[in-house]
């Protein structure tokens, strides 16, 4: 019997060893694409603010809100409540701009630059098959400036927009106007401030009255230009019964030198509307020694102003040397709904703090919290929430789960939920569980035949189905993979 | 002058008149603690650990402390009706944190085994005490050094290996004063020797028209094998101001509980910490807050799992009313040695108006893989379906939210090991429940 036992445990860790490999992979995506770039001396001023609003062709009135932002800012502190850690940024160190040279718009995907189109290829997009094939519009973000974007006549006809936010600057300043910093302003926090004084581009989407999007709106971004921080700006509008789902994805080559990615991304549904908004982020997470990866200090916020309305964030984040981010919302309307479903996962020295916000503002007001973190090698995952419910709030509802996984015996997991509740007619859950991959379940399922690699890869996408369930299918094909190559296993 | 120099030069008077006293060694760790209270100030919702319990109040006001105040007396009479009855134990009174040696009775005890006060044992026997006042709690804010600053007295109860406390040790904290706002500040340490086994009820009440503030520091020794069980009741004017930290430390297959029963003071802040320190440990801690009114009662709790093989199990209930403010902030750390953990903690909270609020934040660390932790935490109001329940057998329906009311509070109060204190709690919680009922008629 004992003879048996110590079989299966050489094999086991035979498997760990198999397993160790690939968990210790090199990152699959990385390259660096040469574009001949435009890139703004490094540092922070507000001649550079003027510069940049000034190449983007803005009016006066968005300058004067980018400086004041930036003013702003200059007041402000550095954040240091965050359970993450990192040496201190210096932001004059950073060139604020960077836009691949050319400049005119363009009509076809035959005038984008060719190399460009390449690197879009070896990311797995294609943008002329994703054109015919999956039906998906795409507005490609290269470094900071929107090269192609497509489908636009087909959502023109529907009276939707689909643009960067620089063209809706021009073309469309009335909305910009309205809701541009009306979730989050440029006094909400730090990198707030600092991405809208420097924002240099992303995406628009405006959907009106009534409108079912016809279509799963989708950007790929995509960090080149070393040493550049990408500072991007989502504005997403639905008026009264509109309905659209957004899906944002990022994959960034190899380097060095850590990249700050301070992003703002805003929600608005109005009445019966509804938003989905999904993210899979697989960003340069760093070497084994965490050397490089990507700071993804991110503010991401939608606010249910409309009766019935609803927002869903689904995000699955597996790379980023470091992620700090909460996407929020604001149930302000009645009956309004909210929900966050989130994996999160780090391996070798990556450090991730996110979570999410709910707060609870109109009557009858639900959310669902599901957070699933999963930690490998010496990384460090953080679970960090805040449920609010306010006096107003009658028969707010709220569920909260959040489990981790722990891979190895140097990795952390931790959870910081608050809850604060001032209305009694509220009901808040929240529960929390950490465990690791259990022997016994990699025991039953190589009883079966399976592999112990494939088994761990069993037993992680069963602990995440809840939230790749909420993931649209191509993304749901997507996230399955970038999990598997992030940490087949590594059960120590 | 504000409430901090106020502490300062009060400490000169206190020098003045402790004669020979200040010679002690004791008397030389409050200089040094009153050169921290210098340099440090008193937290304030800045601080993350203080984030929802405003302090404020308390800065604002300047409590003269009790060595310098006017000393009330009592009769045996008077304090017999805040005392625990039927409870064989061995008892101990504080008045205003000072020892009252009349009104106190401490029976036989087991051979080598040493409950006293901290004032005259540092005299009588200051080597026992040296060894571990001050070794396990660090001071961390102004409340803890001010607390230092005016250890004067407290519970000592020091029991060598192998010895068996039979009789729980019950320990009345009285606050009264007729026209002064005093300070007290009561320095409590258990130690328990290896195979060694002892209860404290500390029993704190008040009786007074004045506001004071009660600050405690309580430091806890549990060696190998050792059980040490503390029952705090709190059951405190609505104008009292109360801070203890409870600061733990365990040996290996130790057992601590703490049971923490709140009935509420104007700011009421409880710090629970445990450090384990060898395998196979237990941590049990449950609490249940009642309040009302304009309370306001913190507890912050926290277990640090260092070594592998150990337990801790957390059961915090709430039952808010009125204009009443809980906080309940749950920590536990896993380090990376402390596989094998089994860490549980759970907050539920019953908030019975419109206006009561509940912020609660379980936390946890977790820094090893073999391990099972979970917490959870619920806010809800009573179940009308049950309550209809009830009300269709004919039970009116004051009676019927009391019933349920009881029924929650009754998985934590059910654990309590000494039968007539769980019988006289649960009679508290049936009497804090009818004023209430009182009180919204």
């Amino acid at each position: 019997m004992n003879e048996i036992k110590e079989n299966q445990a050489e094999e086991l860790s035979d498997d760990m060893k198999v397993i160790d490999e690939v968990t210790s992979s090199e990152y699959k995506w990385g390259f660096v694409t040469e574009i001949e770039s435009e890139t703004a001396a490094k540092g922070l001023n507000e001649d550079v603010v003027r510069m940049i609003s000034g190449k983007k062709g803005e009016p006066q009135w968005m300058t004067e809100w980018r400086l004041k932002a930036f003013r702003y800012w200059q007041k402000m502190e550095e954040p240091k409540w965050h359970n993450v850690h990192y040496p201190q940024i210096d932001f004059q160190d950073i060139s604020y701009y960077s836009a691949p040279k050319q400049k005119p718009q363009l009509n076809s995907l035959e005038e984008v630059d060719p190399e460009l189109l390449r690197t879009f290829e070896k990311l797995g997009i294609p943008l002329e098959e994703q054109k015919i094939l999956s039906g998906v519009a795409v507005d490609a973000v290269f470094d900071s400036v929107s090269v192609a974007t497509t489908f636009r006549e087909t959502l023109k006809e529907k009276g939707v927009i689909f643009c960067s936010v620089s063209e809706a600057v021009k073309d469309h300043p009335e909305l910009i106007k309205k809701y541009l910093g009306s979730v989050v302003p440029y006094t909400d926090n730090y990198y707030a401030a600092l991405n809208s004084a420097v924002f240099s581009d992303g995406s628009f989407v405006f959907i009106p009255k009534g409108v079912r999007c016809p279509m799963e709106l989708s950007t790929y971004f995509r960090i080149n230009s070393q040493e550049t921080g990408q500072f991007e700006r989502t504005l997403i509008i639905a008026e009264d019964n509109a309905y659209v789902s957004y899906l944002e994805g990022c994959t960034a080559p190899i380097r060095d030198t850590n990249q700050l990615h301070a992003a703002v991304v805003e929600l608005v549904v109005l009445d019966n509307a509804e938003i989905k908004y999904s993210t899979v982020q697989n960003w340069y997470p760093g070497d084994k020694e965490g050397k490089g990866g990507i700071y993804n200090f991110v503010t991401k916020r939608g606010a249910c102003k409309g009766k019935n309305s609803k927002i869903s964030w689904t995000q699955v984040e597996t790379g980023s040397a470091i992620t700090w981010k909460y996407p929020s919302c604001i149930l302000q309307g009645e009956n309004s709904v909210g929900e966050f479903y989130s994996v999160a996962v780090t391996n070798n020295m990556q450090q991730a703090d996110t979570g999410t916000k709910m707060i609870h503002i109109g009557k009858n007001t639900r959310s669902t919290i599901v957070s699933k973190g999963i930690s490998a090698g010496k990384s460090n995952n953080s679970y960090r929430g805040l449920v609010k419910i306010g006096k107003n709030a009658e028969g707010a509802r709220n569920y909260t789960q959040c489990d981790s996984m722990l891979m190895s015996d140097k990795c952390g997991a931790h959870t910081f939920p608050y809850i604060e509740v001032e209305n009694n007619t509220a009901k808040v859950e929240h529960e929390a569980t950490t465990s690791k991959v259990g022997e016994d379940q990699i025991f039953y399922l190589n009883q079966r035949g399976i592999s112990s690699e494939d088994a761990v890869n069993m037993i992680v996408n069963g602990f995440c189905k809840e939230v790749f369930n909420n993931l649209p299918m191509e993304f749901a094909v997507e996230a399955q993979k970038l999990l598997a190559i992030s940490l087949e296993g590594s059960v120590g | 002058m504000n409430s901090k120099d106020f502490y300062i030069d009060s400490f000169k008077k206190f020098e003045s008149k402790l004669n020979g006293e200040s010679k002690l060694f004791i008397h030389q760790l409050r200089k040094e603690a009153l050169k921290q209270f210098e340099t440090s100030n008193f937290p304030t919702q800045k601080n993350e650990e203080w984030k929802y319990t405003d302090v404020s109040p308390i800065v604002r006001q300047s409590f003269i402390p009790a060595v310098n105040a006017v000393q009330v007396s009592f009769s045996k009479e008077e304090v017999g009706k805040y005392l625990f009855k039927d409870v064989d134990c061995h008892l101990l009174v504080f008045i205003n944190g000072l020892f009252s040696e009349e009104l106190s009775l401490i029976n036989e005890l087991p051979k080598g085994v040493v409950v006293g006060n901290l004032r005259n044992l540092s005299k009588e026997n200051p080597g026992s005490i040296e060894k571990y006042f001050g070794k396990l709690s660090k001071i961390e804010n102004s409340f803890n050094s001010l607390n230092a600053a005016y250890s004067v007295d407290g519970l000592v109860a020091i029991v060598p290996d192998g010895k068996i406390v039979e009789k729980p040790i019950q320990v009345l904290y009285l606050n009264s004063s007729a026209n002064e706002e005093v300070l007290s500040s009561p320095r409590n340490l258990i130690v328990a020797g290896k195979n060694s086994q002892v209860s404290v009820i500390a029993n704190y009440r008040g009786v007074s028209d004045k506001s004071y503030l009660s600050n405690n520091v309580t430091e806890v020794f549990v060696d190998e094998y050792a059980v040490v069980s503390v029952y705090k009741i709190q059951n405190e004017l609505d104008e009292a101001y109360h801070i203890e930290k409870v600061q733990a430390k365990q040996g290996k297959n130790s057992v601590f509980n703490h049971y923490n029963i709140a009935f509420g003071g104007a700011i009421v802040r409880n710090d629970i910490n445990a450090v384990h320190n060898g395998e196979n440990i237990e941590t049990h801690y449950y609490g249940l807050y009642m309040i009302n009114g304009k309370q306001h009662v913190d507890n912050h709790t926290f277990v640090d799992h260092a070594k592998p093989n150990c337990m801790s199990n957390e059961l915090y209930k709430g039952i808010l009313d009125e204009n009443a403010r809980g906080v309940f902030n749950g920590k536990i750390i896993v380090r990376q040695d402390a596989q094998k953990t089994n860490a549980y903690q759970q907050n539920k909270t019953i908030l019975l108006s419109k206006s009561a609020t509940i912020d609660t934040k379980p936390q946890l660390e977790i820094f090893a893989d073999d391990v099972k932790c979970s917490h959870g935490a619920t806010v809800g109001h009573l179940d009308e379906v049950s309550e209809f329940y009830i009300r269709s057998r004919g039970v009116p329906q004051e009676l019927a939210k009391s019933m349920l009311i009881r029924a929650f509070a009754n998985d934590v109060i059910e654990t309590i090991k000494i039968e007539p204190l769980k019988e006289q709690i649960n009679h508290m919680i049936f009497e804090h429940l009818h004023k209430i009922e009182v009180n919204n008629e």
